[in-house]
């Protein structure tokens, strides 16, 4: 054989691993796009089971308030004190409450909280569902004529859909207020000027995309949790495979759609 | 009673990957019957029952039940043949998010609407019938012994008095004495309810106890498939070697020796 024919046989060789990669890829996106429209084909088709639902309303909320907290109050903090030191150079230091509660709002809020949830809920899912899936769980619904969608899945997304805007306004409060300590304790702002112009100055348009990002981001995190742990194999490691699945694919999803929303909402 | 076999497989494959485990396996199950599928570890006793729930779908081949094809259904359809079921998953597949008697009960609160109380005592009525008592009702799975979680199973899957009954080793991993109780169990149910059941078992005295006919799988396809009683004198080198658990013979295990 010359040496040509081996560069190109080599060659070759990419071409078809690089085609490998994007069939996967694509049948990986057709599988999830699939199993999101099962997944809504049953949100909006009763029952649901209410009481489910406020089950992972509580697991997914409540219990993850306190990390949405404080990640929330140091992100506000941390804005705060670049911001003021970067309007410094311009003699823009007045500006900081504004610029902080429109960046905590509009777009820090729902995506810290939103990859803090990736983080804890799209895992537990995950883990959880891959679980029942690995021992026959999942085989175990169906037999008895329960669809696994809508005792499993749906649920989860409702939950999810709902609590999340409810973790960023929360968010959102408390990163204003990290901002405002930050501001009055260290940075010399006048307390009531501070709230003055955080309050004039946000707009209830603002707040409402945050939240409606919130509520894409927590489909995305249930939806992705659910996903991976339907489709887990074997046994732990597959389980453990799924949950660094979902974690890793939930966050992407998540800062993509986040830029997608924002260019959508902000166009002028 | 009707001659449409209760359950009918024809020339059911089913392939994982490029692995052929079901190759045309042709079996049929009158109302009322009991039949012991035997056969080797991985020779796809567990795909064969799964195939008929539609847990996983079959590559060719068709699947009547009741004289319904059952093949490719799904939605509403499925779920009214799969309330004829009950099943025994190998592994017990017990919910660990629930307790014990929300397991047993699962399929009465879920399937079929009935209230928690009456549902509750059904349960553990049939807790009592599996040799379990009312004390583990409120307990969670992981806090029973394997058997112990193998006879919940055996309660879930008779719980809602199905008319199939599918039970994937039921006796593997019980004490002798237990294993009989639940021989006869098995065995009553049939007799006394009517039911029809499949039985999946390596217990070969199980397997005379529960069944009235017994089929053998090898290789993908039932390669025997005859009365109990004839089963010492199947004239199938296969049958017998595997019903004398002998290394010589025939069927040849992958190991090295
Ligand atoms: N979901 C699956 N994906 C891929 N392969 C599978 C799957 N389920 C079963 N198999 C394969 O099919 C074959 C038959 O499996 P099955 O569970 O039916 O065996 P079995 O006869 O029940 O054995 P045992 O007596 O050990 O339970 C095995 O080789 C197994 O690896
Ligand atoms: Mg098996």
């Amino acid at each position: 054989m010359s040496a040509n024919e081996n560069i190109l046989s080599s060659n070759w060789n990419i071409f078809a691993a690089i085609g490998r990669v994007v069939l996967a890829f694509l049948a990986g996106t057709g599988r999830l796009a699939v199993f999101a429209g099962i997944a809504i084909s049953h949100i909006v088709r009763p029952p649901i089971y209410w009481q489910l639902v406020l089950h992972q309303m509580l697991r997914i909320g409540y219990f993850s308030l306190p990390v949405v907290g404080l990640t929330a109050f140091f992100t506000g903090a941390v804005l705060c004190l670049q911001i003021y030191i970067g309007g410094n150079r311009y003699g823009a230091e007045a500006f900081v409450p504004q610029i902080v509660v429109l960046g905590i709002t509009r777009e820090l809020g729902p995506v810290i909280a939103g990859l803090m949830m990736a983080g804890r809920v799209s895992a537990a899912i995950a883990a959880e569902i891959g679980t029942m899936r690995v021992t026959e769980q999942i085989d175990a619904l169906t037999t008895l004529a329960t669809n696994p969608f809508k005792y499993l899945v749906v649920p989860r997304i409702v939950a999810a859909v709902v609590t999340l805007p409810i973790l960023v306004a929360v968010a959102d409060s408390i990163g204003v207020f990290g901002g405002y300590i930050v501001g009055t304790r260290s940075l010399g702002f006048n307390g009531a000027v501070y709230i003055n112009n955080t309050m004039n100055f946000v707009t209830a348009g603002d707040v409402r995309s945050g939240l409606i990002k919130a509520s894409v981001f927590g489909f995305i995190i249930a939806l992705m949790g659910c996903y991976s742990g339907f489709h887990s194999k074997g046994g732990a490691q597959g389980v453990g495979a799924a949950t660094t699945q979902a974690v890793v694919s939930a966050s992407i999803l998540i800062l993509a759609a986040n830029y997608l929303m924002t260019s959508f909402f902000f166009s002028e | 009673m009707n001659d449409t076999p209760h359950i009918q497989l024809k020339g059911v494959k089913k392939r994982f990957g490029s692995k052929l485990v079901l190759d045309g396996v042709d079996l049929t199950i009158r109302r009322g019957e009991s039949v012991v599928i035997i056969g080797g570890s991985g020779t796809g006793k567990s795909v064969t029952l799964k195939c008929v729930l539609g847990i996983l779908r079959a590559d060719e081949g068709s699947i009547h039940v009741a004289g319904e094809d059952v093949t490719r259904a799904s939605g509403s359809k499925r779920d009214a043949y799969l309330r004829k079921f009950g099943m025994l998953f190998q592994g017990g597949a017990l919910f660990d998010s629930l307790s014990i008697w929300e397991n047993v009960a699962f399929g009465l609160i879920q399937g079929r609407g009935l209230p928690r109380k009456q549902a509750r005592e059904t349960a553990i009525e049939k807790l009592a019938m599996v040799g379990l008592s009312a004390d583990i009702a409120n307990l969670s799975p992981a806090e029973l012994s394997g058997g112990m979680q193998k006879r919940v199973g055996l309660a879930r899957a008779i719980a809602a008095n199905p008319e199939i009954l599918f039970f994937d080793e039921p006796t593997t991993g019980l004490d002798p004495i237990m294993a009989d109780v639940i021989n006869k169990l098995i065995a009553s149910t049939v007799r006394d309810l009517g039911v029809t059941a499949v039985s999946i078992t390596h217990d070969m005295v199980s397997a005379r106890r529960i069944s009235s006919r017994i089929a053998m799988l090898y290789k993908g396809r039932i390669i025997w498939d005859g009365p109990t009683d004839s089963i010492d004198n199947s004239g199938n080198p296969y049958v017998d070697q595997f019903i004398r658990g002998s290394a010589e013979g025939p069927i040849r295990m992958e190991v090295r020796s």
